[in-house]
Order: structure tokens, then sequence, then C-alpha cells
């Protein structure tokens, strides 16, 4: 339906010079003839090339739009990128020329126009396209000249696409020009124009290929779960815009897919349009015959068998954020970051995500802080994971599921937290005694503890966490006043 | 109290009373406290039919701090003529004296002393008659000894305005006897105690009857977190559908297990620094499985597998790139790989419900940490009816029956649909999630024999969790001790 014709005239010409294979190397362009627009068809094509750049284009990186009023400007156009200080013109919309310097700074307060200043901004030439006068059409990706501004009586539209990814600017292209030339007055028509690479090479354009498909109907069928007969079938796809018909032994359905769906990549996307066309909430729900046993992750049966355990000691758990600030899980508790072995995020919007806990404490002194007003004593736990850098990954760190508990009040229960601990090895079976399998508690220090009241768990061979009272400055520095014991352990050695 | 001496009282006041008594003069005759018989009335009340108590409320008139002073010492105007000698006196000297300022113009309109301005050193007051009736003091104290009434409502509404007196409502009881009266009453017993058992002295001692509308103690137990609750119920769900549970315990991914290996494209917006954490240190992934990385590389470039592929350059560098897990398909699809491994295929259900990360900006709506839900069934010949199926039997075992499908997109599923069901307290059409079948891209480059369906849905437990209890802040569960 949709088809590309040639000119009565001289072809439309876009000439790439190779100043732009640094920056951005692809152009394609195409014209829409003695168009009609109103104001909603106006509004309308503003509208497509904004959602286009939205999402297919990657907010322009991929691809820019220019679209221009073929009648104020006279081809050939080029193509080329120069420096900032070299381009200077009157944008869109202002009243005056600017240099591409000039309009950087202007529009870094724009908040239409600010998110894309960094696509060039940083490059030493800019992307530029004049007509054959040195009128300066635009300066993808960031703004159109006003010379060439599109208004609801232009009837002659060149359109050139630029950008870093050839296949979705001809998509893109094939989009706009298809959409439009409903309007043109040779209906369903698009001019074509040519592109000149800077080889030499010559392309027309716009594509708008249209490919055949075979789609087996028993396949449909199956993997929708219907049982329409291949000429439903194909009178459905055909009412979603794919033009199909039955051809072969009858089984076969054959679909022309247009270049407005540029989405159809495998034969799944023309199944789901079947499926759309007759309907989801028409097709009939049934069970997969599939027969499993179904199986518990170890670690996560633990998990659910300790928390319940936790609850009926008296304690109430506490769910908090698995990203913190380099602060919480380091300077607060005395020790350097570096020392932590802490994952690191590069592009955290606030200082709370700055890393991923290395330990469930710092939680749970925040959650302690927020609840000031409960009355005492608190006593919360928490069994969830901290993440910690590991070299023998795949990925290179690794969660290590800890369980942790802390009794805040007016005096700090040392006995209380180390008769929990107790009873968390009398739950896991643990017996108490250095002997092969049993667990003791040996005098230890750390920096987030108060001196001589420190103790690491030694269970089933290995150092399994550490219990005691906290250090007043770690007390103060999360904004708490009263004293407060804690333990933390890694419970994967007891699966 | 009900054993008090004060109810002992009462109660012998009582029978010698004809008809009843009033607790305020009671109060008064026994020089105590009105509340003092008040408690005796109730806890006599309390006992059953012994006393009848019928709560009147009657006006008094009382003296203000200022009646009673004037009471006391006398009237301001009559203070001021007092302290006036025969000779007179300064003007200027009374006005400092306490009861001037206030005293002299109502001792002047009385026409109890003059002023003569022309006298020599100043204005200079004298007394204009010899000696005065302090009525005011006279009323107040009248007042005083319980005799308001012999005033006229005239008289005391003018003392009220110069706030020398108020009106205040008493609440007394009239305690007449009541059907069980007695003037002796035993001391109740509280509890039964082991020496009571044991003497059997039980059946001889009268119970204080229990307060069942109090409270009872609550018992000292320790919590779970609600939203940690929901989580233990859906994987019952799915423990109860025969899903198997996939480790997830990495919160840390590569961007080739978070998108590449579900066919999401290396340009598409999702992989933007707006919208997923990646990491700084460890900035990249090591280890990959280099002949599965080729294939995908190659479905992703070029096409294949029945596909035309995305025809971009694909880059190794930009798959290796380490993040925050976006989502928990990540964890689906190292599953599925390790199952297409195995030979012959055998058919799997999956299941995974943990934390999942995404860049964004907080607000009452909004974390940058949240829970997701996902199920997987992968076997032969699955379709979307199967998928269908399948959801409707898991929403059912939460109470969800009514639900419909809506069309959408994501990355690696086609087709995809949203689900919906009917909120009964929003009284109208909610997302509850959303599932799809798994685009042949992602899954023959696995491995899975080419009939094998991967169907499957996710949700978000806070979600879920915030629909199930209509609260407005999901940032909330993070935060707060909810007992």
């Amino acid at each position: 339906m949709y088809k590309r014709v040639m000119p009565n005239g001289e072809i439309q010409k876009l000439i790439i010079t190779e100043e732009t294979a640094k920056i951005r190397p692809y152009a394609v362009a195409a014209v829409l003839r003695n168009i009609k627009f109103t104001k909603d068809r106006y509004e309308s094509f503003i509208e497509l090339q904004e959602k286009l750049h939205q999402n297919i284009c990657r907010k322009r990186a991929l691809v820019a739009i220019g679209t221009h009023d073929l009648d104020t400007l006279s081809g050939p156009f080029t193509y080329t990128a120069k420096k900032p200080s070299d381009i200077k013109f009157k944008p869109l919309n202002k009243t005056k020329e600017y240099t591409a310097c000039e309009l950087m700074n202007i529009y870094k307060t724009d908040n239409h126009l600010k998110h894309y200043l960094h696509i060039i901004e940083n490059k030493p030439l800019y992307p530029v396209i004049y007509d054959s006068n040195g009128v300066v059409l635009s300066m993808p990706p960031v703004i159109n000249g006003h010379h060439s501004k599109i208004t609801v009586n232009t009837r002659n539209i060149f359109i050139e696409c630029t950008g870093t990814d050839f296949t979705k600017a001809k998509i893109v292209l094939d989009i706009i020009v298809t959409t439009f030339s409903e309007y043109c007055e040779n209906q369903f028509t698009v001019e074509a124009a040519e592109v000149v690479f800077p080889n030499g090479k010559l392309h027309t354009f716009p594509e708008l290929a249209y490919r055949k498909e075979m789609v087996r109907a028993d396949l449909i069928n199956k993997k929708v779960g219907i049982r329409e007969t291949p000429e439903n079938l194909a009178k459905l796809l055909t009412r979603m815009c794919l033009k199909s018909e039955v051809i072969g032994d009858g089984n076969q359905i054959e679909i022309e897919i247009p270049p407005t769906r540029a989405d159809i990549i495998h034969a799944c996307d023309i199944i789901e349009d079947a499926a759309i066309a007759y309907g989801y909430n028409n097709i009939q729900m049934t069970l997969p015959k599939t027969y499993t046993i179904a199986n518990q992750f170890p670690l996560n049966k633990l998990t659910e068998l300790l928390r319940h355990d936790m609850a009926a000691a008296g304690f109430t758990e506490a769910l908090t954020f698995a990203l913190c600030s380099q602060e919480d899980i380091a300077d607060k508790l005395g020790l350097d970051i570096s020392a932590t072995k802490a994952v690191l995020i590069s592009n955290p919007k606030t200082a709370e995500f700055q890393v991923a806990r290395t330990t469930l404490l710092p939680g749970l002194l925040k959650t302690i802080a927020a609840n000031r007003k409960m009355p005492l004593p608190l006593k919360l736990f928490e069994i969830s994971d901290i993440v910690i850098k590991d070299s023998s990954r795949d990925v290179g760190a690794r969660n290590y599921r800890h369980l942790c508990a802390v009794y805040y009040n007016k005096n700090p229960g040392f006995e209380i937290i180390h008769g929990l601990l107790d009873r968390l090895m009398q739950l896991l079976d643990v017996p108490p005694g250095e002997k092969k399998g049993g667990y003791v508690i040996k005098a230890s220090e750390g920096p987030a503890f108060f001196p001589g009241r420190c103790a690491e768990i030694f269970a089933r061979g290995q150092s399994i966490g550490k219990l005691g009272v906290l250090h007043p400055d770690v007390i103060t520095k999360f904004e708490l006043t009263m004293p407060c014991s804690c333990v933390e352990i890694n419970i994967e050695p007891f699966l | 109290m009900a054993d008090g001496p004060v109810a002992e009282v009462l109660l012998q006041r009582l029978e010698a009373a004809d008809g009843g008594l009033d607790s305020a003069e009671l109060a008064a005759e026994l020089g105590v406290e009105h509340q003092t018989v008040v408690g005796a009335v109730k806890s006599l009340q309390a006992l059953g039919e012994i006393i009848e108590a019928e709560l009147r409320s009657t006006k008094r008139w009382e003296l203000t701090a200022e009646g009673e002073e004037i009471a006391r010492e006398g009237s301001h105007e009559a203070r001021v003529f007092r302290s006036v000698p025969p000779e007179g006196l300064p003007q200027s000297e009374l006005m400092r004296l306490p009861s001037g300022k206030v005293g002299f113009s109502k001792a002047m309109s009385n026409k109890w002393i003059r002023v003569d301005k022309s006298a020599a050193d100043g204005p200079r007051v004298f007394r204009v008659v010899d000696s005065v009736e302090d009525e005011v003091q006279r009323r107040l104290q009248l007042v005083q000894g319980g005799q308001a009434e012999k005033l006229g409502e005239k008289e005391r509404s003018e003392l009220r305005k110069r706030k020398l007196l108020t009106e205040v409502n008493l609440k007394t009881y009239w305690v007449s006897k009541g059907s069980a009266f007695s003037t002796s009453i035993s001391k109740q017993e509280t509890e039964l105690s082991p020496e009571m058992i044991s003497s059997g002295s039980w059946r001889d001692r009268p119970f204080k009857p229990y307060n069942f509308s109090a409270h009872g103690v609550l018992p000292d137990s320790g919590h779970l977190h609600p939203l940690l609750k929901v989580r233990t119920q859906f994987r019952q769900i799915f423990l109860e559908m025969g899903f198997t549970e996939m480790p997830t315990d990495n919160y840390i991914e590569s961007s080739f297990w978070n998108f590449d290996a579900l066919f999401q494209p290396q340009q598409h917006p999702a992989r933007d620094q707006h919208d997923t954490f990646f990491l700084r240190d460890p900035a990249q992934a090591q280890q990959l499985p280099m002949d599965y990385v080729h294939r995908v590389k190659r479905t992703h470039s070029q096409g294949g597998y029945g596909s035309q592929g995305y025809k971009y350059n694909w880059k190794l560098d930009e798959a290796r790139k380490n993040l925050l897990r976006t989502h928990t398909t990540s964890a689906s699809a190292r599953a599925l790989y390790r199952l297409a491994q195995k030979k012959p295929f055998t058919a799997a259900k999956y299941f995974s419900i943990d934390r999942v990360f995404r860049n964004e900006t907080l607000d009452a709506t909004h974390l940058a940490e949240f829970h997701q839900i996902e199920g997987v069934v992968a076997d032969h010949g699955l379709t979307l009816g199967h998928l269908m199926g399948v959801l409707r039997e898991f929403f059912s075992k939460l109470g969800i029956t009514q639900l419909r499908f809506k069309p959408t997109y994501n990355p690696y599923t086609e087709p995809s649909m949203e689900v919906f069901s009917y909120h009964q307290g929003l009284k109208k059409w909610v997302e509850v999630g959303n599932s799809g079948i798994f685009r042949p891209e992602m899954l023959l480059p696995m491995g899975l024999p080419e009939n094998v369906s991967v169907i499957a849905w996710g949700l978000s437990l806070e979600r879920e969790h915030l629909l199930c209890t209509e609260s407005c802040a999901v940032i909330m569960t993070y935060t707060s001790l909810l007992p």
C-alpha cells in the first residue's frame, strides 16, 4: 500500500561528508509531497517525532529526526560536522543567530533540550546540515533551524534522520513517512530522496520494504491454545494490518509485513498479533500437565524456620534496605571503607545508595532511630543478605545470608543477646563446647564494640560472627541514646 | 473501698435516713472530700443491689478567689473609705494603696467620698459620710455561709459581673436503699489461691466480680514483618503448586544475564544509567560462558533461530558491565540455562521471590529496592491458554478469582499479557501482574529444544501487599515497626 515514488523534477540529495564518521555517521532522508495539514494533524506530526525520540531513538542518542519546510530551502543538502564555533544560525523559535557554543549554554537551562546536549557537547566537531545556500536545517540531535520551520500551512516536507544506528534510522524514517503519507495529495506515496555516503555510494530512501513471511496455521493454534481454521487465522492477521492469505497445502499462511511493523522479527511476533485479534479473554484457560515435585532452596528453608523461632524468642522482625551510604558500613562502625570489601555503586542518585551493605547492623540501628517513640526494650532482628566482593565468583561478588539481632534498652542486655545466641545454637542442633560440630565464644575486640564486651563466635570449626555491647561512638553516630547489644552471624555454615 | 470507713458510715446513715441522703451533704457532715464519698458510693454500687444511686446535678454559688478575699477583708470601696482620715488624703497617695484604683470609683459613685480639686497640694479626698455599710462584703459572706438563696437574682448577677461569684455545677448522688440493703458487707476475695483450693475455703468466700470489659495482658511476644509474612504466603502457594525455588542469593549480576541473555538489546532505554544501578567496583564480570555468549551475540546482531535479530553491533564490554539486578528474571535465565544443559530435557516449574533494584528517586509509591515474585514453567507444547490457566490457579489461592488479560510489551516475552483483577475495595480493575511466553531468541541459544515453551509471570510483593492492605505509603514498610 505504501509506495516510494520518484519525483517529477530533480530528486532531493543529501550528501554526507566524512567528518560525520566520528560523531554521527548515518543519515537517511525522504520527502512528503503536497501534504495537507490541519491543526490536529500538525500537532500529531510533532508528537510522533517526540514519541519516537523517546523510545526507539533512545532519547535521540541513536537517531534524531529533523523535519523541514522544503519550500524554504534549496537542495542539494550537505550533512557534515564542524567546530562548534564555526556553526552559527538562528535556531527554532529564537529571534537571532547564535554560535553552537552559545546554544549549548542557552539550552543548559531548557527543561526539554538540556537532556540531549551531552550527546555532542564534549566532541570536537558538532553535526550540522546545510542547504545549498548555506542555510542551516538543523544541528542534530539538539535543535532545528528556524528558517525551515514547519507550520500548518507547509505543503512539502523534507525529512532527515541522523544517528549512530543505521537500522534504527531507516526504521524511524519509514514510520514517519508511512504514518503521514495518508495526508499527501497522492495518498500513501512518499517521494524518494538520495543519500550520498562519504565513500561515494548512493542510497535511495525511504526503503519502505515489504517482506513476506510464512507461518504454519497449526503452529499458531498450538502456541496460543486455540483451534481456528487457517482461513480464520488469515482473517485475524489481516485485521491486525498484516495482510495474510492461505497458500500451498492449505496449512501455510503467507503474511505480508509492511514497513510500519519493524517490530515483527520472529514468528512469535505474528503469533502474538493473531492472539490479540482473537482476544486474549476468549482463549480457554487450561492447566499444563507438567508434573513436578517442588523443592525449597535450602538457605530459604532454613531462613524461614529461624525467622519464626526468633519471633517466638520475643524479637521483632525488621526489613531494611540493602543499599546504604559508605558511612553506614564504615565510618559509623569505626572502620575504613577499604577494609570492608564492599561493592561500590557507580551512579547513585543520593548518598543513600553508595554501597551494598556488608552488615545488617546499620539497618537495624537506623530502624531503632526511626522508632524512638516505641517503648523499651527494643528487640529487633533481621535475616537477610549482605554483599561482599569475591573474585572467585563470575561477577566478582557474592551474597551471604546473615542473621542480626539487637537489644536496645536502659541496660545493654549482653546476657539477653548471648541467651538468644544459645537458643539459636540449640535450634540448629549445635552443642556448646569446642568438640567437633559445637560452638564456643571467645573474647575478642572490634572498633564497633565496647572494649572488654565483645566476643567472636566459632561454630562447626569456623568463625561465624561476633556479639557484644556496642561502642558508645557507634550508638551516638546512629543518633541513638541507650546502650545496645548485638549479635551478627553468617547462617550458611548451618545448611 | 467498699469496706472502707466512709462506706460503712454511709450505709449506717442510710439505714437511719428517711428516703435517702445526698452525697455532698454527707461529705460536708463527715468533713471529707466529696470525691471520697463518691468513691464509696461507686464501690458499693459494684457489689450489687445494696444501694441505689441517682446522679443529680445541682447548681451552687461559690465565691471566686477575689470574692473570698473581699469576704475576708472587705470590699475595695469600703477599704478605700476606711483609709481616708477625717482630715482627708491626697488623691495621689490614695491611688497608691492596694485597693485604691479599684475602690476609688465605686466609693465615689456610692457617694462615700468626694474629691476637692482645689486643695493646695493637689486633689484631696474627703469622707462624705461618717460610716458605711459594706453591703458587698455582707452579701459575699452570706454566700460563703451557704445562704446564697437569701440574695436576690439582681444582686447575685451583679456580684457575678464583678467576678466575685461563680455558679458551679455540682454532681451529687442521691443515695437510697437498694433491694439487697444491709449495713454489713463482707470483704470480697479477688482471686483463687492455692490455700483456698487445698483447704476448700473457696466455697464459703464471696468473690469480687470480674470486669470483662477491661483488656487482658498482652503476651510479651516478638513479631514477624508484615511484608515478609506475605512473602511466606507466596512461597507457600508456589510450593503447593509444585514449583521449585530457584537460587537468587546474588544481588550483583552481569549485564549479560540481566539483559543480553534475555534478548534485551544493548541500546534499550532500560539499560540507561537512569534506571539501573551500575557498579564501580567490581565493574565487570570476569567469567561468562563464552560459547553461549557467542550465540547470544549472533542472535542480537544478525538474527538466527528464525529471527531477524536487532541488527546492531553487539559489544562484549557492554555485556560484562556489572549491576544490581533489575529483575529476578536474570536468575530465571540462569536456571533455564542450567536446565538446558541437562539432556534429555525434563519439564520444570521454578519460582523465586527476592530483592531487585531500580535507580529511582524515592517517593511514597516508588522504592529503589523492592521484592519481585516470579514463576516459570518450562515444558513441551505450552500455550497462552496454559499460562492463563496457571495464573487463574495462582491468583485464586490469594482469593482473587476474576481475572482479565490485556496485551502488553516486554522485551523478552512475546506474546505478553498484563493481568488484571477486580478490586472490591477500590471498585475498579487493577493490575496484579505481568506475564508472557519467553521469546525463542532467548530460549534457543541456551540450548533448549525447539518445541519447549517457557511461560512466565511476575508481580511485585510490595504492590501486592499494598493492594491487600490499602495502605498508601510503601516506604513506611521499610522504616517503621508495625507490631
